[in-house]
């Protein structure tokens, strides 16, 4: 793809490059985007696990109508941790701030991001922001019990902790913010020459129009959440109903950043579909002025629907009407995507290895996602089953079924690059396979429990929802399994693993050009750039070393 | 599943239904299409791809028929919703009363009580007042719900043909006990209604609830 020499052998790479500071010390005060990635993805990979023993005990829970395993007290503030670490902690940091760190100054040919200091600042702040997410769970008082929405009067006169979590979403929002702009400015001023904006890969275009959503959507929530501590300390009320305030307008700020951000989630995570099934089915992607132009255009459109969250507040006709119709609106660059994506297998040369197979089961899964979405979207149905199951249903098909295997796909894909090492092949073929029956096990019964009347966040529920319960909790342990297979796989691979050769894929991106780990600086030379991303017409696949 | 408990929860399964319906064709279309192409184009049987970079009719045609599709969504599911929207003027006013953890509806006459009890085939208008927190009014049956919110009277109406009696959930988050905020709506016949609503008035705000039990049994 470039006519630069890639880096000699030489220069270390980044594991062994010399720092200023000794042992861990060199790694959560360096600079290096491709440190601060892999710090990004241990953190993310420990909340999420966090996160899936709350949502296992949740789902063991709901094995028995009433109480299981714990009280409901208990039960409420596991579906909140559950929420905030999964949405704050997992998936809104897990594709910009891991892979975008570690792959976006690599993949448009730069040395670095253009402000590294800050870079390492939004670590920080998200390392503080989650610690303190998990030191209020034990903080006296008690975790939090308000779902991850805060919704206020509750969040103003329960007894929990509270202050703790807002807070703890007001810093991590700062880390979010400070990625952003990093990599806005970073796309801007720092592409290789011959990096035009129609050669850069489809992830770099998806976080591109990410980092505007985190910039000038987060704000928005922190401020909101600092005007509810603010009511708590001081009893403003701005949203108290009690003091004259107004308990809609919180919902209308809380959304109007919660919506972006579930484009935060799966805009990136789209971009690595994008990426990785071309390289799949060596071919050149499908339409990708139309894929990289429909990232934009969600994250434009994606930003005035928010109120679909609030169909049953008592909107006026016309909020109704116009929240409605845009969201039917925002569904349309995403189908086509979805389109693009399958026609991208066309006539191609498909190798399914197991990071296409993950990227399979995303196109599906996100499908079954934006087509509940659709049936969401329908002002009469969504009265009907918002506040229900099938809302859990729908967003857990697009943030775990979408951003969820796309990571995981993801991990996998990259983790050669990341750590020099093949993964082992046929247990992350299981895993997958586990993960993905597992997954529909568990999540599919949800969507017919919603129309069936289950309302969410129900400690107790009525006997005739007793059996899809029962087969959605079966289902979470054959995912888990899956899980615990693809980590220890990881594991395992860091040592055992083949060793790694520079392109083992075959992919016509620039930072396969580099070495396996890269080196420090990525770039001995900063290379032009003059084939596009997905062109393998003078690739050679180095296949016998990853047979 | 689908009852036919109201003349919304027609509307509203035939608009599930029917958007079903066009995703199921959808994604059925998309499965198909994969799995054939991962068979057909594998390595094996097709080492040597063809490169094809797009193409503007076929991207034209797979963004103009969503759209249609979309619109005609939007527009079922908008038709319905005004259904839901205009409260006939003869409607029957309950006020319904939210708190943590329970739901109180008060007649014209004053009678309270912890049952919503409604004559079959006849409109029901409820003003909907929280004295805590949100919550919201859930008749999965109906396909109805509106969120109460303190300061703010919603207003939600419906009507059943059915004499039966159908659950009453909370559907927005309220706390410790949310999932207990389950009562019923008690639907019977006119005249039955009116014998109890006349008997309740005199007897005040008593839940009256072996009396309402021997008349679900009797239907």
């Amino acid at each position: 793809m470039t006519t630069a020499a890639t880096v000699a052998d030489t220069v270390p790479d980044f594991y062994h490059e010399k720092t200023r500071f000794k042992g861990i010390f060199g790694w959560i005060f360096s600079t290096d985007h491709k440190r601060i990635g892999l710090l990004y993805l241990f953190a993310v990979i420990t909340f999420f696990l966090v996160g899936m023993i709350l949502g296992v005990l949740m789902r063991l829970e709901m094995l028995t109508p009433e109480n299981t395993i714990v009280t409901p007290q208990t039960y409420n503030t596991f579906f909140t941790l559950h929420g905030i670490i999964m949405i704050f902690l997992v998936v809104i940091p897990a594709f910009p701030a891991v892979f975008g760190n570690f792959l976006l100054p690599l993949m448009i040919g730069a040395k670095d991001v253009f402000f590294p200091r800050l870079n390492l600042l939004s670590w920080w702040l998200f390392i503080a922001g989650g610690t303190l997410a998990l030191v209020s769970i034990f903080l006296p008082g008690g975790a939090a019990d308000t779902g991850w929405t805060f919704y206020v009067p509750y969040s103003i006169r329960s007894n929990t902790n509270i202050i703790p979590a807002l807070m703890a979403a007001f810093i991590l929002g700062f880390s979010s913010i400070l990625t952003g702009l990093n990599f806005i400015t970073t796309i801007h001023r720092m592409r290789a020459p011959g990096m035009t904006w129609f050669k850069m890969p489809l992830f770099v275009w998806s976080l591109y129009s990410t980092a505007w959503v985190q910039i000038l959507a987060t704000p928005i929530i922190g401020i909101t959440l600092l005007l509810v501590v603010i009511e708590r300390l001081f009893g403003v009320g701005i949203f108290d109903p009690t003091l004259g305030g107004d308990p809609v307008l919180y919902q209308h700020l809380f959304w109007m950043y919660s919506h972006p951000a579930v484009y935060i989630i799966i805009l990136p995570a789209m971009g690595v579909v994008s990426d990785i099934i071309p390289v799949f089915a060596r071919r050149t992607i499908f339409g990708y002025k139309f894929i990289a132009y429909s990232s934009i255009a969600i994250a434009a459109v994606g930003s005035l629907v928010w109120a679909h969250h609030m169909f049953t507040v008592g909107m006026s006709n016309t909020g109704m009407f116009i929240f409605s119709l845009l969201t039917f609106i925002v569904a349309i660059p995403s189908a086509i995507k979805v389109f693009n994506w399958v026609a991208t297998l066309y006539k191609g040369s498909i190798q399914l290895e197991v990071p296409l197979l993950f990227m399979l089961a995303f196109i599906m899964q996100f499908s079954i996602g934006g087509l509940t979405g659709l049936m969401l979207g329908a002002l009469s149905v969504n009265i009907h089953v918002t506040d229900t199951y099938f809302v859990v249903g729908h967003f857990h098909y697009v943030m775990f079924g979408g951003t969820g295997f796309a990571l995981f796909g993801a991990l996998y894909y990259w983790f050669p690059k990341m750590f020099g090492r093949m993964y082992i092949k046929r247990p992350a073929f299981i895993g997958w396979l586990l993960m993905t029956v597992g997954f529909n096990i568990l999540y599919f019964p949800m969507l017919i429990l919603g129309y069936m009347g289950m309302p969410r966040r129900y400690y107790h529920y009525l006997p005739q929802f007793e059996t899809l319960h029962r087969i959605a909790t079966v289902g979470s342990w054959i995912m888990v399994i899956g899980i615990i297979i693809l980590i220890v796989n990881l594991i395992v691979s860091l040592k055992k693993g083949k060793k790694a050769p520079a392109n083992p894929w075959g992919a016509a991106t620039l930072e396969w050009t580099v070495s396996s780990p890269p080196p420090t600086e990525n770039f001995h030379e900063i290379p032009v750039v003059t084939t596009g991303p997905y062109d393998y017409s003078n690739i050679t696949q180095s296949v016998e070393e990853t047979r | 599943m689908f009852s036919g408990s109201s003349p919304f929860s027609d509307y509203v399964d035939a608009t599930f239904l029917t958007i079903v319906g066009i995703s199921l064709l959808v994604f059925l279309g998309l499965l198909i299409a994969m799995v054939y192409f991962i068979i057909h184009y594998s390595r094996k049987k097709n080492p040597h791809p063809t490169d094809i970079e797009g193409n503007i009719p076929l991207e034209l045609t797979w963004t103009i028929i969503p759209l249609i599709l979309f619109m005609g969504m939007f527009y079922i599911g908008w038709r319905g919703y005004l259904l839901e929207q205009i409260v006939p003027d003869n409607a029957f006013p309950i006020k319904v009363t939210a708190q943590m953890w329970k739901w109180t509806f008060e007649y014209p006459n004053g009678v309270r009580v912890d049952t919503l009890y409604v004559p079959v085939n006849a409109p029901i208008k409820c003003t909907l007042h929280s004295l805590d927190v949100n919550h919201s009014f859930f008749i999965p049956s109906f396909r109805i719900k509106k969120d109460v919110i303190p300061n703010r009277e919603n207003v939600m109406w419906f009507k059943t043909p059915r004499v039966a009696s159908f659950d009453i959930a909370c559907a927005e988050y309220c706390g410790l006990e949310h999932s207990y905020m389950y009562t019923k709506v008690v639907a019977m016949d006119t005249t039955t209604f009116e014998h109890w609503y006349k008997d309740v008035s005199t007897k005040q705000s008593k839940p009256y609830q072996s009396f309402v039990n021997n008349v679900i049994q009797s239907n």
